[in-house]
């Protein structure tokens, strides 16, 4: 039997459109819950969250190792007196201007960070991933007889000045990386999150 | 009398309710291939057996294997160690992921070459594309499963690609990833992925791709219509049905292929590191990166060209642009059918321009794929550069010199010399 043309095809036609219209909507709607499970769940999140820390307690010269995204960081209290030695040893350095993009761009000055004095550094080598080790005071040292003060990492020889950029000649390519980073208060650094820029 | 015998009756009950003869002589038995083709068609046969041998072998990895962060690297072990035969269906997946590349390689090198993707086979192709798109997928979301250094550190690369597009890519990856790092979650993400998402898409490709080609019937190496001069029953006259003279030829292929494949598995298994990398002997650290990370080498041509954008251009980063580049080199193969404006097929009787481009293209396959397996050096990033551009020139500038150059006649038969 041949099917009858509808007795009102304007009608058909938009209830066609209409349903077709409806569906979409409700397709979109029910992809939700299913792009929405592909991002971080909350235990990722949680471990990805940003870290607080409490910078009162850092004395000049000292470093203390913060954990975020499963990553040591160092916070460096860089003493006043040392902070000449970030300006002056620049020739040595083989990327003192900052070029590769290892810092948020807030952080690409002069002394690497959001606050004078403060250091937020990845403690990971960019050659292959070892901790570097901290030696704060300028004066000679096995690995460097005319130290100036900074990270030197013990795997294979890369040294770092005080604010992470590179020597030249050492087998790491880059600065270490400054992760985003603010000042929630004057003392209180958060980690993991550019704030309020 | 045989219309009586209990195998007549049963096929007649069958085929009653299921089309099995007309599906048989569809497909097999009066499906018609032209008479001249040759060894490089033997390519699609072997492709669909290691498809079946790497659903086979992936399922039986699969019952042993563990999914997480904690449990993958050592699953991998003891799929080596303490299971009967572990070893040889893990070696038998390993080596077969490269045999899939090395004959789909072929395979599309063939069409390539005697204008396969042309009029009335675009959408022969454009499946075949698909379907090699697909395994590229397959084979990355595998290879960070056995989760060593460099499955992670491959995974981390390749991922972190995605973040370099402008605006929402950081986003993207985070999404992808399911973490702000690749983690156990990105992991079990990825199996799942490889286990039934992408097998699934390939399985219906392949049918699609089949499917198309059977109504069309195979190119040939002169690309002559062999459909045009038929007999009184409309069977081409140089033609021979699939079943029995091509599948005849097809299983002695196999058998060669067999020959070379089970050398490697039981020789070679390791393919002195282009198979499985012995960076990929250590459990994935991602505080430790390996001084120098290389994917398989089915994917080394694009790492390449990745490598060889290494400079910012229309206000774009050199990490996007080289992202963008690598991903038309492999998502260009699928613009040839509107590419070559040749009014022949075949190579054969194409122009000299054809013939340069192509050996051009070849070449710069090689080379690329070799200059992606090593580390940088200033020279070898140039050289990068320079065979980008002839890769690309063959597709790029195929309208315009397969439309002037002058082509040869194509013989109206199979034999006739024109």
């Amino acid at each position: 039997m041949q099917p009858k043309n509808p007795p009102n095809p304007g009608r058909r036609k938009f209830l066609t459109y209409t349903t077709s219209f409806l569906g979409i909507i409700g397709a979109f709607f029910t992809a939700i819950p299913f792009v929405s499970a592909f991002k971080p769940s909350a235990k990722a999140e949680a471990a990805g969250a940003p870290v607080k820390v409490d910078l009162s307690k850092l004395l000049p010269g000292e470093m203390m190792t913060v954990e975020w995204r499963g990553r040591p960081v160092f916070v460096v209290n860089i003493p006043k007196e040392n902070t000449n030695f970030i300006t002056k040893n620049l020739e040595r350095l083989a990327d003192p201007t900052m070029e590769d993009p290892s810092q948020p761009d807030y952080a690409k000055n002069d002394i690497r960070s959001r606050k004078e004095g403060i250091a937020v550094l990845t403690g990971v080598c960019t050659h292959l991933g070892c901790a570097p080790k901290y030696y704060p005071e300028a004066k000679p040292e096995d690995f460097d007889s005319n130290w100036q003060g900074g990270f030197f990492c013990p795997c294979h020889g890369s040294k770092f000045d005080l604010v992470g950029r590179v020597y030249a000649n050492v087998p790491a390519p880059t600065n270490l990386v400054v992760p985003p980073h603010f000042f929630e208060k004057d003392n209180l650094l958060v980690i993991g999150s550019d704030g309020v820029s | 009398m045989r219309e009586n015998t209990i195998g007549k009756k049963s096929l007649d009950w069958v085929d009653s309710r299921f089309p099995v003869v007309d599906l048989f002589e569809r497909h097999l038995s009066k499906y018609y291939s032209p008479s001249n083709i040759n060894i490089w068609y033997l390519f699609g046969f072997l492709l669909l057996i290691v498809l079946v041998m790497q659903i086979l072998t992936g399922l039986w990895l699969m019952m042993n294997y563990t999914n997480t962060a904690e449990g993958a690297f050592s699953s991998i072990e003891y799929i080596m160690r303490d299971v009967d035969y572990g070893w040889l269906i893990r070696y038998m997946h390993a080596g077969g992921a490269s045999a899939f590349f090395a004959l789909i390689y072929l395979h599309m090198f063939r069409g390539m070459m005697y204008g396969s993707y042309q009029k009335p086979r675009e959408l022969i192709w454009v499946g075949g594309w698909f379907v090699y798109v697909l395994l590229c997928a397959e084979g990355f979301t595998g290879y960070v499963l056995p989760w060593g250094q460099m499955s992670f550190w491959a995974a981390q690369v390749i991922i972190s690609l995605v973040g370099s597009i402008p605006y929402f890519g950081e986003d993207l990856a985070i999404w992808i990833r399911g973490d702000y790092i690749v983690s156990g979650i990105t992991l079990s993400r990825l199996f799942a992925f490889h286990v039934v998402l992408l097998p699934i898409l390939i399985i219906a490709v392949v049918f699609f791709h089949i499917l198309a080609l059977h109504e069309i019937g195979s190119n040939n190496p002169d690309g002559i219509d062999v459909k045009k001069h038929t007999d009184q029953d409309g069977v081409p006259l140089d033609a021979k049905p699939f079943f029995p003279y091509d599948i005849t030829h097809d299983f002695y292929a196999l058998g060669v292929f067999l020959i070379i494949f089970c050398s490697v598995i039981f020789f070679f298994p390791e393919g002195g590191g282009y198979i499985i990398e012995y960076v990929n002997y250590e459990p994935a650290n991602p505080l430790s990166t390996p001084a120098h990370i290389v994917p398989s080498w089915y994917y080394t041509p694009f790492y390449a060209m990745l490598r060889a954008i290494d400079f910012p251009l229309f206000g774009l980063t050199a990490k996007f642009l080289g992202f963008v580049v690598m991903a038309a080199g492999i998502a260009i193969f699928a613009a040839l059918p509107w590419l070559d404006r040749s009014p022949v097929k075949s190579i054969k009787y194409k122009g000299i321009y054809s013939k340069a481009f192509l050996t051009g293209f070849v070449i710069s396959f090689f080379v690329l794929a070799y200059l992606g397996s090593v580390p940088p050096t200033e020279i070898k990033n140039m050289l990068a550069k320079v065979f980008t551009f002839i890769y690309f020139a063959y597709f790029l500038l195929m309208p315009i010199y397969t439309k002037f150059e002058e082509c040869k006649p194509v013989p109206e038969r199979v034999g006739d010399t024109a």
